[in-house]
């Protein structure tokens, strides 16, 4: 189990947290403006990486924040996101 | 095997005698003994069977390695595969073993054992294949062939517990390097956890004797242990197991030492700052024919029931070696009385200082030559010599036959924690090379194994972590003791085999050098598949015993290093782990607490039936006359709102406040309902899409002021609905000024529903004009009902005219009690869940979970029209113009009325064309919900059939399990299509 630090509440563990997957793939501004194959591009293909990731997670059980932190795929290394 | 206990020695309490059963024999022990020491010292040999072939077996260790003495535990300790070494004997334990019947002895599986031949490796996937509907016979004989233990059929009347737990040095293993550890660490002033599996300190220093300081072993142990407890920042746990390694330094111990009498187990969840791994090595048996039979066991264990408990297992010992422990180990035997007839050395050059030893004590010792069989079948009677890769030689007669195959580290723990292995050549083993946590490893479980060197390790270990945690370490120096000689190891464990005679690598799953060769040559290749196919490594003892024999015999097949060959992974648990101790105190009422609302007590007196309403919320699901059952009830309630009035707690729903200047905004976003136009006081049904454009949740919108809106989710998806929406909100619309409350448990519900609705609220309703010109159907009213503050809202899941009511919950039941009061006269039916299904299914209203299963869309679902398409985005929007989504035909939601309308559909049935064509066999869709109509008077149900629309007015085909009948498919919304009643 993950120990999360909340940027509010501290190191929490990982069962008070729900992941957002990933912090910089933001919706499209304007999705009527892309074509269907960019579309579905965006709706279900990550990229899943190796190595270092920057991804959302949400506080839900404890003080509710939504944060960015970069966790290592491979080792579960933390480190926050000021 | 004819084990004795000794006239001396041993850490028993000879004053304390314990009476014990094992398989129905009344025997007895001393305080101190495991049951398989007590065992040993009755001269039991055979403990148990085998897996497949119901080999008569006996103990092969005295650790957690053991994997022939399983047993079940009776009585109070009721446990199923219970390992006889882990087991403290109690006064009365009463132990049985598994796998045989009648017993060990006589067994009537053993007939396996002649027919092994056709039971080769993979036998599962070969023998059980067809015929076709054969499995589940097949089955019945697996499952009664395997019988492994049976699940205790009472509840534990002892308790467990579970905790976190923190420090921040945790060493694992209280041996001489982790003892020496926690020095290092204790004396830094940092928060020291010891643990311990067995029940005293001392590690191999309690099975093997040497000596520390100039004095024995164990007093130095007992002098370490004393400065371990007196210091107030060390806590030490014996009989504890460190079982899991778990991410960021999470690990799991199992206490059975909980210092509690009512207290079977403690599970700590220990999240540590370092950790130091001291966790030993265990001896690696040697494969030769017949190494199963009773009385060929690890040299290290013989040593440990002589030493530890008084027993000699034997009266006449062989000793097979690839290294030199072997010479210690006969020295030590013999000083306690038992004989040593030959030492048995791979090797084809031992030292000479070993040979020297051993002719000083007067055993002969077999240089080059290795083990070409074993007489007895029920216990060893003698061992045949023969030279290195031949057969045949000359039998020496022995009871007893010890294996000395060097020593598997153990890495567990460490490989757990993410660790990565590397061979070990000169070893022949794996030890640990690069961390991933903040973890290091010492003594044997890396590869040190002379007592000098462990010391050392272990200090430099302790002091390393107290350093890493932040501490600062005063220079500690280990104790004075030997290395003993080198162990100079010859990588050899398989011996060349006898015709017909098996030679085994994993001892529980009969899993022998032969099927090891057998599956390479059928292609299994990859370890991890190799162990799958064969079972090798999946008994109790998950490979600790045979784990690294089994690399070395494909190794040796495929003409590989070792190394090439790689390990399988290491899992959690390092040992068997009782359920109890992982759910402890979640049990019972507390494994998912209930939800309820605050009319509960009224429900319960009224006699509901609760059910479970989704999101962990309990509601009733009918209240039963006396005489009723479920469906009359249902019926009953159902008609009372269809023709009178009824009342119905719909507290569970999800409730939300959204407020603020780009409160409209953003709801417009969220909704593919429009929200911006929404006027005050009026309340819209609202769709909520994933952004792949399928449905994702339903409710009301209810704006109450320009910047503020009520919304209502399903009670299931409460949880869901809130996490979606703060996630819209913060991570991608953050510059929307808004905020989101869950308001679920801050308001209950009460709905008034039925053609008399308007009457019962009448009599108990101020401030609010109820005609339906002054507050119309989709309008929200505050005012007082029942003399409370209330909120009431004109929406309907029924189809029937009705006012929900909405008060804080405090004044819930008060208010539920006066509308129940008010009703009496008017025959107020309360209205559990199965009526409310029946109301929505005869209404065609949709149900997040039936209908709406994450598949379909809007518009499958007949709800297209509210889809604001010409809204600029909302969440979903762009999915529904996917050219695919639009090209092929869509499963759409439609009403069957089958031909039986005196029986209901069950719900899930396929529904088939009738169409000439079409595939009279291929389901073409199937039913979601079905229900006896309280207005039609006949069943109906709900179904999502492939362009479902088109077929109105046709019929379609059920499978026989709903009535091999016919159905009309019709338009779903069976009652009052245009929806009179409802805004009546
Ligand atoms: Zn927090």
């Amino acid at each position: 189990m993950l120990l999360i630090p909340c940027p509010f509440c501290g190191l929490r563990n990982e069962e008070e947290f729900t992941s957002g997957s990933e912090a910089d793939r933001h919706r499209p501004a304007d999705p009527i403006a892309l074509d269907d194959q960019a579309w579905v591009a965006h709706l279900f293909e990550r990229a899943n990486p190796k190595g270092a990731v920057r991804e959302w997670w949400w506080h839900g059980r404890g003080c509710r924040l939504w944060f960015v932190l970069e966790r290592d795929t491979v080792t579960n290394a933390i480190k926050v996101v000021p | 095997m004819t084990g004795y206990r000794l006239d001396r020695g041993g850490r028993i309490d000879r004053t304390r005698p314990i009476e014990f059963r094992f398989n129905g024999c009344a025997l007895q022990g001393f305080a101190g003994d495991t049951l398989a020491s007590a065992l040993l010292a009755n001269g039991i040999g055979v403990v148990g069977r085998s897996f497949k072939y119901h080999r008569p077996r006996g103990l092969i260790a005295a650790g957690v390695e053991e994997c022939n003495a399983i047993v079940q535990l009776g009585g109070d300790d009721d446990a199923p595969n219970m390992v006889a070494t882990r087991v403290a004997l109690t006064e009365g334990l009463d132990a049985r073993s598994v796998n045989c019947w009648p017993g060990p002895n006589f067994d009537f599986g053993a007939i396996n054992d002649r027919l092994g031949r056709l039971l080769p490796a993979g036998f599962y996937y070969k023998t059980f294949m067809g015929p076709r509907g054969f499995w589940p016979l097949y089955e019945w004989f697996i499952r009664r062939a395997a019988g492994l233990g049976r699940v205790p059929e009472r509840r534990d009347p002892l308790g467990y517990e579970k905790r976190y737990d923190h420090c921040d040095v945790l060493v694992v293993g209280a041996g001489p390097a982790g003892l020496m550890a926690a020095v290092a660490a204790g004396r830094s002033g940092a928060r020291v956890m010891l643990v311990d599996e067995r029940p005293e300190p001392g590690g191999m220093l309690l099975d093997a004797p040497d000596d520390i300081d100039g004095h024995p072993a164990l007093d130095w142990v007992a002098a370490v242990t004393a400065e371990l407890d007196v210091m107030a920042n060390v806590r030490r746990l014996a009989d504890a197991t460190a079982f899991a390694y778990y991410d960021h330094n999470l690990i799991g111990v199992i206490e059975r030492n909980t210092g509690r009498a009512n207290l079977r187990e403690r599970l700590r969840k220990v999240r540590a700052r370092q950790v130091v791994l001291a966790a030993g090595a265990i001896e690696r048996p040697l494969v030769f024919p017949d190494n199963d039979r009773p009385g060929v066991m690890l040299a290290s264990a013989a040593l440990a029931y002589v030493e530890r408990w008084g027993v000699a297992p034997g009266r006449r010992a062989v000793i097979v070696t690839n290294n030199s422990s072997a010479y210690d180990t006969a020295r030590h035997l013999k000083a306690r009385g038992v004989e040593v007839a030959a030492i048995v050395d791979l090797r084809a050059t031992p030292p000479a200082t070993a040979l020297a030893e051993a002719a000083g004590a007067g055993i002969s010792v077999h240089v080059g030559h290795g083990v070409g069989g074993i007489r007895g079948r029920m216990g060893v009677t003698a061992l045949q010599v023969a030279p290195v890769g031949e057969v045949g030689g000359d039998w020496i007669d022995c009871d007893l036959v010890l294996m000395a195959g060097g020593w598997t580290p153990g890495v567990h723990l460490f490989s757990q924690s993410g660790g990565k292995l590397r061979w070990e050549p000169d070893l022949g083993c794996v030890v640990p090379d690069r961390c991933v946590q903040a973890e290091r490893s010492a003594g044997a479980c890396r590869g040190r194994f002379g007592l000098a060197s462990v010391l050392a390790d272990g200090t430099r270990a302790g002091a390393e972590a107290a350093r890493a945690a932040g501490f600062a370490v005063r220079d500690v120096t280990p104790p004075v003791a030997s290395n003993g000689p080198a162990l100079e190891l010859a990588l050899i464990w398989e011996m060349a085999g006898a015709r017909g005679r098996r030679a085994f690598v994993d001892f529980q799953n009969d899993v022998t050098a032969a099927d090891i060769r057998l599956a390479r040559r059928e292609g299994y290749r990859s370890i991890e598949h190799v162990k799958r196919y064969t079972t090798g490594g999946m008994a109790i003892d998950q490979g600790k015993t045979g784990n690294l024999n089994l690399i070395d015999v494909l190794a040796r097949a495929e003409d590989v290093a070792a190394s090439a060959i790689g390990t399988t992974t290491y899992r959690p648990p390092y040992t068997p782990v009782n359920f109890g101790a992982l759910a402890a105190q979640d049990a019972g009422p507390t494994i998912v607490p209930w939800r309820e609302t605050p009319m509960t007590p009224w429900h319960a007196s009224a006699g509901a039936v609760m059910y479970e309403a989704g999101a962990t919320w309990r509601r009733p699901g009918y209240y039963p006359r006396p005489d009723e059952d479920m469906e009359a009830a249902t019926l009953r309630e159902a008609r009372a709102v269809r023709f009178g009035v009824g009342i119905y707690d719909s507290s569970p729903l999800g409730k939300f406040e959204v407020r603020g200047p780009d409160a409209a905004a953003f709801l417009d976003r969220i909704y593919c309902t429009r929200i911006l136009d929404l006027p005050h006081h009026r309340i819209r049904y609202g769709l909520m899409l994933r952004e792949d454009g399928r449905l994702f949740d339903d409710g009301t919108v209810m704006r109450l002021g320009p910047d503020h809106f009520f919304l209502t989710s399903t009670t299931g998806n409460a949880d869901a609905v809130y996490a979606w929406l703060e996630r819209w909100h913060k991570c991608e619309w953050p510059a929307l000024k808004l905020w989101i409350t869950p308001v679920t448990t801050v308001w209950a519900n009460a709905v008034v529903c039925g053609p008399h609705a308007r009457d019962l609220m009448a009599r108990v309703t101020e401030g609010v004009d109820l005609a339906s010109k002054a507050f119309p159907f989709m309008a929200v009213r505050e005012g007082k009902v029942a003399g409370l503050p209330a909120r009431v809202m004109r929406v309907s899941f029924t189809g029937e005219l009705s006012f929900e009511i909405n008060v804080p919950a405090r004044h819930a039941l008060a208010l539920w009690e006066a509308l129940i009061d008010a009703g009496r006269d008017m025959d107020i039916t309360p209205v559990g869940s199965e009526a409310s299904h029946v109301l929505r299914v005869e209404k065609g209203y949709i149900s997040v979970g039936h209908e709406a299963d994450g598949m379909a869309g809007p518009d499958d679902l007949g709800l297209g029209r509210l889809v604001a398409r010409d809204k600029p985005d909302f969440i979903g929007k762009r999915s529904l113009a996917i050219a695919a989504w639009n090209a092929g035909p869509r499963r759409q939601m439609v009403g069957l009325l089958p031909e039986n309308g005196a029986a209901l559909l069950p719900e899930g049935a396929p529904v088939m064309s009738v169409e000439a064509g079409r595939d009279p066999s291929a389901p073409i869709g199937f039913v979601t919900a079905s229900a006896m109509g309280p207005a039609l008077g006949r069943s109906l149900s709900i179904a999502m059939i492939d362009d479902g629309r088109a077929l109105i007015g046709r019929t379609v085909q059920l499978s026989a399990r709903a009535g091999s009948q016919r159905a009309l498919v019709v338009d779903p919304v069976f009652l009052d299509p245009q929806g009179a009643r409802l805004r009546s």
